[in-house]
C-alpha cells in the first residue's frame, strides 16, 4: 500500500523524523483557515501541495506556494479537482514554506537483485531520481539482522556525498528513517528532497512510503491508512469478500486460479481480441486460488459480473491439487447459490477446464447444462471464443 | 538424477498437523515422496496417521534429523511463525528448506535470507509463497500435482504454480527431470540463476523451460546468466504484458513500477540472448517439443 504524502509525513513525524508543520485540507476554505494559522505562527509564505499517489505533481501545476491565506485559498481551489496522471486530487497539504539552501535525496527500499535492503543517498535531490546521474547515487546495502544505528547512518549520508554541514542532522534523520522503515514493514521510504535549510536544519520536505501488506497481521495501524474512499467499489467489494481482484478497462471478464494463470490470461484474451469490434480487452484480474468452492466461485462471478462493462466472461481453471470435477461441481453450485441471491448471470460464460479429472469435470458441466455456458478445451481458443463474444455483446 | 530433490531425499514437514500441511503429506505420500515425520513443539511425541502410514511428530527440526536422518524440510506453518520456523531449520542446518507460505512479510524473509548467508548457506531456501520443488517419479516436496506428468528430461523453473503445472501436464508426454517453483514474493531464496546453474550441471537434463512474470529484473539477470553459462535450450514464457502500471497482480512481487518490471523488457531480455519465448504458454510448451523431438527430415 503506498501512503499519500500527509501521511508518509505523520508517519515520519510520530518517529522524531523533522517535517515541515502543515496540515490537510479538503476544500479552499480549510485550506485558507491552515494557512492563516501558520502565518500568524511565523511562516511567511505557505506551500499548497495536491495529495495523489503519483509522482510528477510538481510539474503538473499541483505545486504553489502563497503569501498569504487568501492566495492558499485561491490555490486550493485550483488545485483540488485537478487530475494528475489520472489521478482526480481530492486534498492538499497545505504547510509552511522552508527556506531552502540545498536539496538531497535520501530512500530506504528492497534490493531484490541482492535480497537484502538498500539505502540510496544523493547529494542532488528535487528531481526524479532516475534523472540523477548514476556515478553520483551513493548506494550502500544494508543486512536486515545489523540495521542501522547513527554510526551507520552518518556512513549512508557521507555515501551520498553530502556537504559536511549537513551530515550531523542527516544521520540523525536517516537512523530515524530506519526505524520507519523497519517498524513499520515497509518496503521504500523515500525523501526528495530532503533539506538543509537556511539555518542548517535537516528536513523531510517530501514523503514517499510503501508498505507491506502482508505485514498487515502485526501492523494493526495500518488499516486505518487505506484509501477506502477513491478505492475502486468493485475492488473493495471483492476485498471484503477475500478475493483477488483488480478492474481493468476491457470488456471481458477473467476468473481464474493461481495469479500466473490468470495474468496469462489476460494477456492471451488481449491478443485474441485485437481488431475484434475495436478491440476487446480484459476486463479485470481475478484469482480464485487453488480451491474453486462453489462460494469462491459464485463470489467471484457476482464481482465480475457487477462490472456493467463486461459482456462476455471467460473461466480459465487448470485442475492441478483441485481437480476439474471438484471445479466443475463448484460452477454448477455456484450458478445455485446465486439464483439463492437473486443474481442471474446474465452475460454468456467460456469455460476452459484442462487438467486433472478434465473429462469428467467437462461432462459435468455438460450434463448440467447451465443456460449461456459454453466449454471449449484449450486457452488459446476459449479466449477467442470470449472475446467473440465480448465483440458481438457490444 | 534430478536437481535437488531425489529418491533419497528425506522430507519433514514443519506445520505437519495443521490443515494444509496434513493434506498436502497426504498427497506428498501418495506422490512416492519419502515423508519421515513432522515438527510442532506442541505436539512432540505424538504420531499422525496419513492412510496407514503413521508419522512421528518431533519437537525441533534438529530432532526430526537426528532421528530419521530427513536433508529436506516443508514449511506450511502460517506466515506469523514462518521466519522462525525458517531460521530453526537453517540452524538445524537442513540441506533443502522448501517455504510453501503465502503472505510472509518480505523483512522477515530478508532476515531468514540474511541469517542462512551468515551461516555460509547450508540451506538451500526455495521460496517463500511457492509451490516448491517437485521430481516425478522420484520426490515431491510442496503443492505440485507430480502426478500429472511424467518423468522426464525438462527442467522447468518458474514464479508461478499454476503455470507451471499447465506446462507439466502439456509435456507430460516428453516428462520432466525437476519441476522448481521459485515463488512470485519480491525476496525469494532461490533464484532462477540457481536453477539454470543446477540444471545446466544435471546429466538428466536436457532442456529447460523458464516462466516468468511482471515485477523485479529477475528474468533479465537470468538472460544474462544464460548468455554467459547456459550451453543447454532454454525455452521462456512471461505472463503480464496487460498489467497495469502500479497494480499488484495476486503475487507479492508481481507489479510494475515506473517503466521497470515490464514484461516487454523481460522478453526483449530473454529473446536477445537466443531463449526463444513463446506468446502463450501452449506456444512455449510447442517449441519445447519441437526442439526435444525434431521434425522427421523430408527427402
Amino acid at each position: 500500500m503506498d501512503l499519500f504524502e500527509h501521511q508518509a509525513k505523520e508517519l515520519f513525524a510520530e518517529y522524531g523524523v523533522p517535517v515541515p508543520t502543515g496540515k490537510v485540507a479538503h476544500t479552499p476554505q480549510e485550506a485558507r483557515a491552515i494557512a492563516a494559522e501558520l502565518i500568524a505562527a511565523g511562516s511567511s509564505k505557505v506551500v499548497v501541495k495536491a495529495q495523489v499517489k503519483a509522482g510528477g505533481r510538481g510539474k503538473a501545476g499541483g505545486v504553489k506556494l502563497a503569501d498569504s491565506a487568501e492566495e492558499a485559498e485561491a490555490l486550493a481551489a485550483q488545485i483540488l479537482g485537478m487530475d494528475i496522471k489520472g489521478h482526480t486530487v481530492h486534498k492538499v497539504l497545505v504547510e509552511q514554506g522552508s527556506a531552502i539552501a540545498q536539496e538531497y535525496y535520501f530512500s530506504f527500499l528492497l534490493d531484490r537483485a541482492n535480497r537484502t535492503f538498500l539505502s540510496i543517498c544523493s547529494v542532488e535531490g528535487g528531481m526524479e531520481i532516475e534523472d540523477v546521474p548514476h556515478e553520483s547515487l551513493g548506494m550502500i546495502q544494508i543486512s536486515p539482522l545489523d540495521g542501522v544505528d547513527l554510526a551507520k547512518a552518518r556512513e549512508l549520508a557521507v555515501s551520498g556525498r553530502l556537504p559536511e554541514a549537513a551530515l550531523d542532522g542527516a544521520a540523525e534523520l536517516i537512523e530515524r528513517l530506519w526505524s520507519v522503515f523497519v517498524d513499520e514493514d515497509a518496503t521504500l521510504v523515500e525523501v526528495n528532497p530532503l533539506i538543509l535549510t537556511a539555518d542548517g536544519k535537516i528536513v523531510a520536505l517530501d514523503g514517499k512510503v510503501t508498505l507491506d501488506d502482508n505485514a498487515s497481521f502485526r501492523q494493526e495501524g495500518h488499516e486505518a491508512l487505506e484509501d477506502k474512499a477513491s478505492a475502486d467499489p468493485l475492488e473493495a467489494k471483492a476485498k471484503a469478500k477475500n478475493l483477488n481482484y483488480v478492474k481493468l478497462d476491457g470488456s471481458v471478464g477473467i476468473i481464474g486460479n493461481g495469479a500466473g494463470l490468470v495474468m496469462s490470461t489476460l494477456d492471451v484474451v488481449a491478443y485474441a481480441g485485437e481488431g475484434l469490434n475495436g478491440g476487446q480487452r480484459p476486463a479485470n484480474f481475478l484469482d480464485i486460488g487453488g480451491g474453486a468452492s462453489a462460494e469462491v466461485m459464485a463470489n467471484g462471478l457476482e464481482i465480475v459480473l457487477g462490472d456493467p462493462d463486461v459482456r462476455s466472461v471467460f473461466v480459465n481453471v487448470f485442475g492441478g491439487i483441485t481437480s476439474c470435477d471438484a471445479v466443475a461441481n463448484g460452477i454448477v453450485s455456484a450458478y445455485a447459490l446465486l439464483a439463492d441471491r437473486g443474481e442471474t448471470v446474465d452475460r454468456p460464460l467460456v469455460v476452459r477446464l484442462d487438467g486433472n479429472n478434465a473429462e469428467l469435470g467437462r461432462k459435468i458441466l455438460a450434463d448440467a447444462a447451465l443456460p449461456g455456458v459454453e466449454q471449449v478445451e484449450t486457452m488459446d481458443d476459449a479466449a477467442a471464443r470470449a472475446a467473440q463474444l465480448a465483440a458481438a455483446g457490444a | 538424477m534430478a536437481i535437488w530433490l531425489t529418491e533419497n531425499s528425506k522430507v519433514i514437514v514443519q506445520g505437519m498437523t495443521g490443515s494444509e500441511g496434513s493434506k498436502h503429506t497426504a498427497r506428498m505420500l501418495r506422490a512416492g515422496t519419502d515423508v519421515v515425520g513432522g515438527v510442532n513443539a506442541r505436539k512432540a511425541g505424538t504420531s499422525v496417521d496419513f492412510d496407514g502410514t503413521r508419522l512421528p511428530v518431533f519437537s525441533t527440526v534438529a530432532d526430526a534429523m537426528a532421528q530419521t536422518g530427513a536433508d529436506v524440510s516443508v514449511v506450511f506453518v502460517p506466515p506469523k511463525f514462518t521466519k522462525d520456523a525458517v531460521v530453526e531449520a537453517i540452524d538445524a542446518g537442513i540441506g533443502l528448506c522448501v517455504v510453501i507460505t503465502e503472505g510472509v512479510p518480505v523483512r522477515d524473509s530478508a532476515v531468514f535470507w540474511a541469517y542462512a548467508s551468515d551461516k555460509g548457506n547450508l540451506t538451500r531456501i526455495i521460496g517463500p509463497n511457492c509451490p516448491g520443488i517437485a521430481s516425478p517419479g522420484k520426490s515431491d516436496a510442496g503443492i505440485i500435482p507430480a502426478d500429472i506428468t511424467t518423468p522426464g528430461r525438462i527442467g522447468l523453473v518458474s514464479k508461478s504454480g499454476t503455470l507451471t503445472y499447465q506446462m507439466m501436464y502439456e509435456l507430460r508426454d516428453i516428462g520432466f527431470s525437476t519441476a522448481v517453483g521459485i515463488g512470485g514474493d519480491p525476496i525469494i531464496g532461490t533464484t532462477y540463476i540457481d536453477a539454470l546453474q543446477a540444471f545446466q550441471d544435471d546429466p538428466e537434463t536436457d532442456a529447460i523451460v523458464m516462466i516468468g512474470e511482471i515485477g523485479g529484473d529477475a528474468e533479465e539477470r537470468a538472460a544474462a546468466y544464460i548468455e554467459e553459462h547456459i550451453t543447454k535450450p532454454v525455452v521462456g514464457y512471461v505472463a503480464g504484458f496487460t498489467a497495469p502500471e502500479g497494480k499488484t497482480m495476486g503475487h507479492a512481487g508481481a507489479i510494475v513500477s515506473g517503466s521497470s518490471g515490464t514484461a516487454q523488457a523481460k522478453k526483449g531480455a530473454l529473446e536477445k540472448v537466443g531463449v526463444r519465448v513463446g506468446k502463450t504458454p501452449s506456444e512455449t510448451a510447442r517449441l519445447m517439443r519441437e526442439i526435444l523431438t525434431p521434425a522427421p527430415t523430408t527427402s
